[in-house]
């Protein structure tokens, strides 16, 4: 590169686009102008899960199932219809299997191949449920993954992991805080946090929540 | 395909780390390479299995450098590549130089609610009985093949227990391929956590596979 190039390219900062992020605009381009894509489909997709989609889907999954124990039952039963009675379905969760935890069992679900994650439920996962710590610890260390999440799972209680080898999503069923008898299920959804249906956290309790 | 994909139980001294208030992208190029991703698996004709596997069909140096969203658009070069979809010197001249290949459909705006709300379902009608029932033992088999697969290798060769029936699934091992859906059965498999890893694991642990019929044997 001659010195006034390597001036010329300074002067337009190119370095700020990375490599990564040059290949998906040549990308996107080569694959619109040839017919394959529309960016405002591509549009849509990207507001669908920034804004539509997410773990509050989940949270009045679990919320009715603490509120209704008919709801419940259908719920373990099978949950794909019941979660499809409150308008969520599909795309990666075309399959789902709810897990109930109890003051004797914790539930915990990772997928230690990739990144599968109920999505009409949770929305897209986190990065860390995505990461080798993660996908290689939780199968064989889960306490210590509760320990990185900050809390420390009685000895007593049973741990069962659940490895999301196939097309089924598991959403896990967390036990409902105590003091909270009589509440909507506007306001028990909102103690309901992604972590506690994943099971790598808990539920809020009363007090955390106005 | 033995890969860094199979992660369970690699030592990994990092912790896990959660990140407080995580939006659902990081970046700009992660919402397109994300999007892009989504759309394009309607005019490439490829299914979830392929996707999967050019993913992680990968040398582990390449699959671990590689951040998430940079591994799905390795994987969808390699399909639009494979296909002819694209080509190379277009990717590094950023624009078209060849004429687009027919495709039978695309994704409109129109169509894209439908379509997550279609999803994949791969449940299929059973063609046979299926082999096990709830409570038997069996042995997740021993098998290195070379070919796209989901029996994670920690449980190879470890025996458990049928603890559910799921169905009759499609197969990715041969749907990655091309080879069709050759729907099997579908278990979830559980093991103590001593079975897999020993004394010194946590006697208080199961962990469970969803396995497919041929990954099993009667233990």
């Amino acid at each position: 590169m001659t010195h006034h190039e390597h001036n010329h390219h300074h002067d337009h900062d190119h370095s700020e686009l990375s490599e990564t992020e040059l290949r998906v605009r040549a990308l996107e381009t080569i694959l619109t102008e040839k017919g394959y894509i529309d960016p405002a489909a591509l549009d849509l997709l990207i507001e669908t899960y920034e804004t539509k989609v997410g773990p509050r889907n989940g949270a009045r999954v679990v919320a009715r199932a603490w509120a209704d124990p008919a709801f419940r039952a259908r719920l373990v039963q099978d949950a794909t219809p019941a979660i499809a009675e409150l308008g969520y379905a599909g795309r990666q969760g075309e399959h789902i299997v709810a897990l109930e935890n109890t003051p004797r069992l914790h539930n915990m679900v990772v997928c230690t191949l990739c990144s599968c994650y109920p999505w009409p439920v949770l929305g897209l996962p986190p990065v860390w449920y995505k990461s080798a710590p993660y996908r290689s610890k939780a199968v064989k260390d889960p306490r210590g993954v509760l320990r990185d999440f900050g809390f420390e799972l009685a000895p007593d209680v049973d741990i069962r992991v659940w490895d999301s080898t196939a097309e089924i999503r598991y959403l896990v069923l967390p036990l409902r805080p105590a003091g909270t008898e009589g509440w909507s299920e506007e306001r028990l959804a909102d103690l309901v946090t992604r972590d506690s249906m994943i099971g790598t956290g808990l539920p809020k309790q009363p007090h955390e929540v106005a | 395909m033995d890969g860094a994909h199979d992660m369970g139980g690699v030592a990994w001294s990092d912790p896990v780390r959660p990140e407080p208030n995580e939006p659902v992208f990081h970046a700009e190029w992660e919402r397109r390479a994300f999007a892009i991703t989504v759309a394009m698996a309607m005019p490439g004709g490829w299914n979830i299995d392929m996707s999967r596997f050019a993913r992680e069909d990968r040398p582990p140096s390449d699959y671990l450098s590689k951040s998430y969203y940079q591994i799905w658009l390795a994987g969808l070069e390699r399909l639009a590549l494979e296909r002819g979809l694209v080509e190379s010197d277009e990717i590094a001249a950023g624009k078209p130089l060849h004429p687009a290949k027919p495709v039978a459909k695309t994704l409109i705006p129109d169509g894209v609610a439908a379509m997550l709300h279609r999803g994949g379902p791969t449940e299929r009608a059973a063609r046979a009985p299926a082999l096990f029932e709830v409570g038997e033992r069996v042995r997740a088999k021993t098998i290195h093949p070379a070919t796209h697969t989901r029996l994670p290798q920690y449980a190879r060769g470890h025996s458990g227990i049928i603890e559910r029936v799921l169905g009759c699934h499609v197969f990715p091992d041969s749907n990655a391929s091309g080879a069709g859906e050759n729907p099997q059965w579908l278990y979830t498999v559980s093991f103590e956590g001593r079975e897999l890893w020993g004394e010194a694991s946590d006697p208080n642990l199961r962990i469970s596979i969803d396995a497919w019929e041929p990954y099993l044997e009667r233990a």
